[in-house]
């Protein structure tokens, strides 16, 4: 359940902006959608996501 | 508490790592997917077309380099890493000896205050928007920006040096998290740049009218430029120089089961370091069709794609990438302070990256600095890779710090600081693309390691291990 909310989440950050190159939503929109699928992404990820580290976690990343 | 946390995420530190511990290659494909989609990514796609790159070499270029770098993550790091199962550390002090590991580490360190001080300007950048705070590009390398943007950076830049100080692990957390998320913004980001400049159609995209024009205007203002393909992809395969040649990731590899899981940093090339550059790019191509400004100021450029959740992609990508950059710089000087704490280290590191961020003209040369980052750093490379492969086929003694319990092997320390010197001659003095000499240190690197080892192993007596 919670995965399926965020992989919604992150079909709501990038989906709208196929739609606005399309010209089907405005800039406006697609923004507000964005910024709807980012708070639910950060709400329901970190609850099934990220538990354990990964043995590169300290290390730079470019 | 923090400092416990760290310690205890520190295993098989100074061990190989056992059969027990060895992960499948679906691992490594999860833990690459994440990495390399960073603040970086919002600075170095820009300057690719401020450099004059053209969209043809940029996307053939970018292929090709990131194609050459998985290779040589998979056939130059990845045997070793299975082979000895050993950090880059844990290698380098049998072979080099503790004092020049540390020194080589100290080195690290002050990179990464560099390549910090470029994420704290990032992120000051994005901060910036909402209080209508921009900064301008000085001329001058040391020059200040604003008064109100140098400001913010040192805010910003306290708020990381703290949060480093507390740890790595709660950034580390939230880096993972935020992985997948930045990814998508950033493929949003290029999808609404294009949209904006009006290429909505698969002609229009391969005229690739809308970049000649951002590179035109670009030109006009700052004089003629050109960025080759060679140059392209010799800096995608190498701007990892210190991961790969350098090998950083024996660090990670040494728990791969399967020597396919040496293909795993294709996923990150190609998402990070390919679809993100690119994204990037056509953020400043977007902007300089749309308010004919060129500043490639990543807080700027990912407000108008996105809005406040380009703000929160950019603040979140700068913060990600220098804590963690902040924390190994401050472990690094403690290396040679031992006397000190951890935190005041950090600390430390943390005031010399504000410091560096502070110089816009820094970040904005990020193409210039990653390229003598692995300038410096790769070769040491080499010395792993000779002292693994060639030593004893040239009846030489490997890991011999260890053996004579050396703590600096003195052919290590001229076949790396030599070629690394004329290196940086090069670089600042000649004007050489620094990424260009990358390889060639590394190859004189560890040429000059077998030679000085056959002259100084003669006269040293070597103990069992």
């Amino acid at each position: 359940m919670l995965k399926t909310l965020s992989l919604a989440a992150l079909v709501l950050t990038i989906f709208p902006s196929l739609l606005y190159v399309t010209g089907v939503l405005t800039l406006d929109t697609v923004k507000w959608i964005a910024l709807v699928g980012t708070l639910v992404w950060f709400a329901a990820t970190p609850l099934w996501m990220g538990r354990t580290l990964e043995p590169d976690a300290d290390q730079v990343k470019i | 508490m923090a400092e416990e946390q760290s310690n205890n995420k520190g295993e098989f530190e100074r061990e190989p790592v056992p059969d027990s511990a060895l992960k499948g290659p679906s691992k490594f494909w999860g833990m690459y997917a994440g990495e390399h989609a960073a603040g970086t990514e919002f600075m170095i796609g820009p300057l690719f077309l401020g450099a004059g790159a053209s969209l043809q070499d940029l996307v053939l270029g970018l292929l090709l380099g990131n194609v050459l770098a998985v290779l040589t993550w998979r056939y130059l790091v990845t045997p070793i890493a299975m082979a000895k199962r050993m950090t880059l550390y844990y290698q380098l002090e049998r072979i080099a000896g503790g004092s020049l590991t540390k020194f080589y580490n100290l080195i690290n360190g002050l990179l990464f205050c560099f390549l910090a001080g470029a994420m704290v300007t990032v992120s000051a950048s994005a901060v910036g928007i909402p209080f209508d705070i921009t900064y301008t590009v000085p001329t001058e390398t040391f020059g200040f920006g604003e008064m109100s943007f140098t400001i913010l950076v040192v805010i910003v830049g306290v708020v990381m040096a703290v949060i480093a100080a507390a740890g790595y692990e709660t950034v580390a957390r939230v880096a993972n998290v935020a992985a997948p998320w930045m990814i998508a913004i950033f493929a949003a980001c290029g999808l609404i740049s294009l949209g904006q400049m009006e290429v909505n159609s698969f002609s229009a995209l391969t005229e690739g009218n809308f970049w000649n024009d951002a590179i035109a205007f670009v030109q006009e203002r700052e004089g003629p430029q050109d960025f080759s393909f060679w140059q392209i992809v010799v800096f995608a395969w190498l701007c990892n120089g210190a991961m790969h040649f350098g090998m950083a990731d024996l660090s990670i590899f040494r728990f791969a089961r399967n020597a396919s899981s040496g293909w795993a940093p294709a996923i990150g090339m190609f998402l990070g370091h390919y679809m993100a550059w690119i994204a990037a790019a056509l953020l400043l191509a977007a902007q300089i069709k749309l308010s004919q400004d060129h500043t490639a100021n990543p807080g700027a450029l990912a407000w108008g794609a996105l809005g406040w959740t380009g703000i929160l992609c950019v603040v979140i990508a700068g913060w990600t990438t220098a804590n963690p950059t902040i924390y190994r710089a401050g472990l690094a000087f403690q290396g040679i302070l031992p006397k000190q704490s951890r935190v005041t280290m950090t600390l430390l590191a943390g005031a010399v990256a504000t410091l560096a961020g502070a110089f816009p003209n820094l970040s904005a040369q990020l193409l210039g600095f990653v390229g003598t980052y692995g300038t410096v750093l790769g070769p040491m490379g080499a010395v792993i890779f000779v002292d693994y492969h060639l030593m004893k086929r040239f009846s030489l003694v490997d890991e011999y710090a260890v053996r004579t319990s050396s703590t600096c092997n003195l052919a290590v320390l001229i076949a790396w600081l030599l070629p690394v010197s004329v290196g940086l001659y090069l670089i600042f003095w000649q004007g050489v693309f620094a990424a260009f000499l990358v390889i060639p240190c590394w190859i004189a690197c560890g040429i000059l390691y077998l030679v000085l080892s056959k002259v100084t192993q003669q006269a040293l007596p070597v103990t069992s291990t």
